[in-house]
């Protein structure tokens, strides 16, 4: 019989992690960018639940709990600079954004 | 046992949902993808007894922030057609060589079997979390964090209030 260890659930989130880096690195929407970033924030939440429970102790569920206080955050302001952006430059797409560039 | 079928089952469509994140042209089904992925981790918390992470998982993850991206897309317009062409050289093949070190290794490391760490049913009791327990923790040894994110919050609140009053009519020489 095979038991599921915290190996199994780290690497599944490994995998999902490098999904989403993958998507930040392949797409050029600043939405699907952003997805991508929510979905690696989740992975790294996941590896703190199975080692949590590896290690018989709940401070990995706070940190779950804290990192998804921090998601809701970063998704209200980021999904706002979008729109602000998109407002005046009439696109979602990163590369058109390179005014700053120096 | 039960809890390796739930494994597969819910991993592969935590997967599944992921690389629609990244494949699909439409940036609704990457949402939905999305919302499949947030789910799963939920049922995944609820195998590790995490009870009160599992529903703020489903009502803030699955139901306020997909709600919200959801919102923006249908704002923004999905009926874009996304330039897909690279204009960094290299990065292509970056992206592929990085992925293929990943599948390789966390191959190696589940097949191999190196990544057996503590089984998880010999390794004591289980923490469960329910509401009590994890209150117990956060208003004691976490009241200082609790609070910090509490006033990240309210800037980020007051944030994107700010962010939303853009005057159409002046906007160069205001800034």
């Amino acid at each position: 019989m095979i038991e599921v260890t915290a190996g199994w659930y780290l690497s599944l989130a490994a995998v999902l992690f490098s999904i989403g880096l993958l998507g930040i690195l392949v797409r050029r929407n600043a939405l699907i960018m952003f997805m991508c970033v929510e979905l690696m924030l989740n992975a790294v939440n996941l590896t703190f639940v199975a080692a949590g429970r590896a290690l018989g102790n709940l401070e990995g569920q706070v940190a779950v709990f804290f990192v998804l206080v921090v998601a809701a955050a970063e998704v209200v302001v980021g999904l706002a600079i979008i729109v602000a952006i998109f407002r005046r430059r009439e696109s979602a797409s990163v590369d058109e954004l390179a005014s700053l560039r120096g | 046992m039960v809890e390796l079928v739930i494994f597969v089952l819910v991993g592969s469509a935590a997967i599944g949902g992921a690389l629609s994140v990244v494949f699909a042209k439409n940036p609704v089904y990457a949402a939905m993808g999305l919302l499949g992925t947030l789910f799963s981790l939920g049922v995944f918390y609820v195998v590790n007894l995490g009870h009160l992470i599992a529903a703020v998982q489903v009502i803030v993850y699955a139901g306020a922030v997909l709600t919200l991206f959801l919102f923006v897309i249908m704002m923004i317009g999905v009926d874009r057609v996304e330039d897909t062409s690279e204009p960094l050289r290299f990065q292509r093949q970056l992206v592929i060589g990085l992925a293929a070190i990943m599948v390789v290794t966390v191959g190696a490391l589940v097949f191999g079997g190196e990544f057996a760490w503590v089984p998880l049913s010999v390794a004591g009791p289980i923490p469960n979390g329910t509401v009590e327990n994890i209150a117990g923790i956060m208003f004691t040894d976490w009241l200082l964090p609790f609070e910090v994110t509490a006033l990240l919050l309210t800037i980020g609140a007051a944030g994107a209030i700010a962010l939303a009053y853009y005057a159409p009519g002046a906007p160069e020489e205001s800034e």
